[in-house]
């Protein structure tokens, strides 16, 4: 039996797999395929302060191995999530991530509030993706200054235990910046990645597909970008716990994701093709580590930013160990030689 | 409940311009009201395409030799439903079922009028057996752009007390459209009554004239869905409650079939400004 279990900032989770914002509801639906208080946590659809009608339709094109969605976040607004949908998610025993999303800082310090000691909420994910009011619409995610100060705000209005994750988008310069300004504002920990920004033209109306003309891509198509943002934001800030989410279908997937330095993964746009896909993938995890002879879930967090482990073939000639040496191409042990480092070596 | 089942092609056939597909999905067919539709996967378990596509069931069956079925008719528009539409017997099909909220059925033996434009008529086939068993009159208007994408003739022919055909370029029945046969049909029927599925516009133009009437209507929308279980928020559109406030509602899980004075016909595909959580003029960007 592999240990699942899972610490994002203090707080244990049963096991790493969550649903992902904005692809499983709150929940509800999703329980009626599988029961949902398996899995690691359920993370809610971003909530914003008032009701929202979100976007005109078509909202959704798909796109090879993705899709592109602009919902425009539809939502009934926090008075009525917390009536019903987290206190629906508390009855039936879930662990809640829940999501906020806002217009403005003070928007983000007022849900922070509302949300403030709910015995439900297990953690909060702020959606840092979303135009600034205040600011041209700008969106906070992709300038650190902006959001830094949304981290804060949401920080300092949440109870102390309660771990506020910042999620960072990938359509940014250097990823690495807005996570380091976003940890250094309060966030306990880092969920990465949000949609990449992408445009869909219709070639029989010659129009663009989305009636919001772009939207975010999602699914498979983005898995190596997410994996790549993954590792480096653990390699740039390795004690920081990371939600790692982008196009996982498989618990290999989820495992590659693990390797990035994930302590636990969201699958998102995979629900809507297989709604059973996060308790299978979960299986599937559980499976792939124990058939690498890993007994715990935690050792295998960011594995891939360690140097392979040398399999040494038995030596034939125990006399002496010159011949190895031997093969090496440098007579020195000068580090920029080492194949690890020269594949991954970051910009500085 | 829905259930997702990984079932098995039992039978395919061409049906004039469609196809019409029978899958092994034990379940599904206790679950399944007329109105219902199934959410399928496409392109098998490495497909490119992640979403579902969502048509109505046609017909089931409890038991067979094979176990419960599930039938469903469909026309290639794309990628996926021309894999669809080259499955043969005993190929995987995982098939998510029954999704939404069916038609809803009179209490009494009243008289009803079915519309079904091209193969839109599916569904309203069985709905046309439960009406007949509770001893309603049934009256079925069918239009399609030709004779090949007319779907349903025969059946409808052996169950209703009439029929009414009409075809764009006329190669079957009257030439033109429903709407122009359905007053005619509507006044000497007396119907109650209407139900319809098919395109947006027809059910427009029938939900107009049966509310033009005082006639009750329900009808069967056709949105694009991406999961048709009612976590994406894709497949909205703006529809009346009970409260008389408009909301942007899932056409998966609060439809497909709704009544059709409820639908804000005139603004489906935008987001009118009386909707709940409407963006205010000069508001957010």
């Amino acid at each position: 039996m592999t240990d699942m279990t899972t610490r994002l900032a203090g707080v244990e989770f049963a096991n790493p797999v969550f649903t992902a914002s904005g692809c499983a509801a709150a929940g509800k639906e999703l329980d009626q395929f599988f029961d949902i208080t398996l899995l690691g946590g359920v993370v809610t659809k971003s909530i914003m302060n008032a009701p929202r009608s979100g976007r005109a339709t078509p909202r959704m094109a798909e796109t090879p191995s993705g899709m592109l969605n602009s919902i425009g976040l539809q939502g009934p607004g926090i008075a009525s999530f917390l009536e019903h949908d987290l206190a629906w998610l508390q009855a039936r025993g879930a662990r809640a991530v829940v999501s906020i999303a806002g217009g403005s800082v003070e928007d983000y310090a007022t849900l922070a509030k509302e949300l403030r000691g709910h015995p439900a909420v297990s953690m909060i994910e702020v959606n840092i993706s979303c135009p600034n009011v205040e600011d041209r619409g700008q969106v906070f995610a992709c300038d650190a200054r902006a959001s830094s100060g949304v981290v804060q705000a949401v920080r300092q209005n949440t109870a102390v235990g309660t771990p506020v994750f910042a999620k960072l988008s990938p359509d940014v310069t250097d990823i690495t910046a807005i996570a380091r300004a976003c940890v250094d504002a309060g966030a306990d920990g880092l969920s990465v990645i949000n949609t990449l920004l992408g445009m869909v033209i219709d070639t029989t109306t010659m129009r663009p597909a989305l009636a919001g003309i772009t939207g975010g891509l999602s699914g498979p198509a983005i898995r190596p970008v997410a994996v790549r943002c993954v590792y480096q934001v653990h390699a740039a800030l390795p004690h920081v716990p990371i939600l790692g989410m982008g196009g996982i279908r498989t618990g290999l997937d989820a495992l590659e994701f693990v390797l990035a330095g994930a302590s636990a993964v969201s699958v998102g746009t995979t629900v809507f093709g297989d709604p059973g896909a996060p308790l299978r993938i979960l299986d599937e995890l559980e499976q792939a580590l124990a058939e690498r002879g890993i007994e715990r879930l935690s050792d295998a967090v960011g594995l891939a930013h360690r140097p392979p482990v040398e399999r040494v073939p038995e030596d034939p000639d125990p006399v002496g160990d010159e011949p190895v040496a031997a093969m090496s191409d440098s007579p020195d042990d000068s580090p920029s030689d080492s194949p690890f480092e020269d594949a991954f070596e970051e910009t500085p | 409940m829905p259930l997702q089942v990984a079932g098995e092609i039992l039978a395919i056939k061409k049906v004039g311009a469609y196809q019409a597909v029978t899958v092994i999905a034990p379940g599904i067919p206790e679950l399944t009201r007329p109105g219902h539709f199934l959410a399928v996967q496409v392109g098998g378990p490495e497909s490119s395409m992640l979403l579902r596509r969502a048509f109505a069931i046609y017909d089931v069956k409890e038991r067979g030799v094979y176990g419960g079925t599930v039938e469903f008719v469909f026309a290639v528009h794309g990628k996926g439903t021309a894999w669809l539409a080259s499955r043969r017997p005993q190929d995987k099909l995982d098939v998510v079922g029954p999704l939404g909220k069916p038609f809803r059925l009179p209490k009494t033996a009243v008289n009803v009028t079915l519309v079904g434009g091209g193969y839109g008529s599916a569904p309203l086939l069985p709905l046309a057996r439960a009406l007949r068993e509770r001893g309603c009159r049934v009256d079925v208007v069918l239009g399609a752009g030709s004779a090949d994408r007319l779907f349903g003739f025969l059946d409808a022919k052996r169950m209703a007390d009439s029929i009414a055909v009409t075809t764009d370029d006329g190669s079957i029945g009257t030439r033109g459209r429903v709407s122009d046969v359905l007053p005619g049909v509507l006044d000497k029927s007396h119907a109650d009554v209407v139900y319809a599925c098919g395109p947006m516009p027809m059910l427009r133009a029938v939900a107009d004239l049966a509310a033009e009437r005082g006639i009750p209507s329900q009808v069967a929308v056709e949105e694009s869905m991406a999961c048709g279980i009612g976590v994406c928020m894709t497949c909205v559109l703006p529809v009346v409650g009970d409260d008389g406030l408009t909301r942007m509602v899932r056409s998966c899980v609060e439809g497909p079939v709704f009544l059709g004075d409820r639908v804000r016909w005139d603004d489906v595909g935008s987001v009118p400004s009386d909707a709940v959580g409407a963006p205010t003029t000069g508001g957010r960007p």
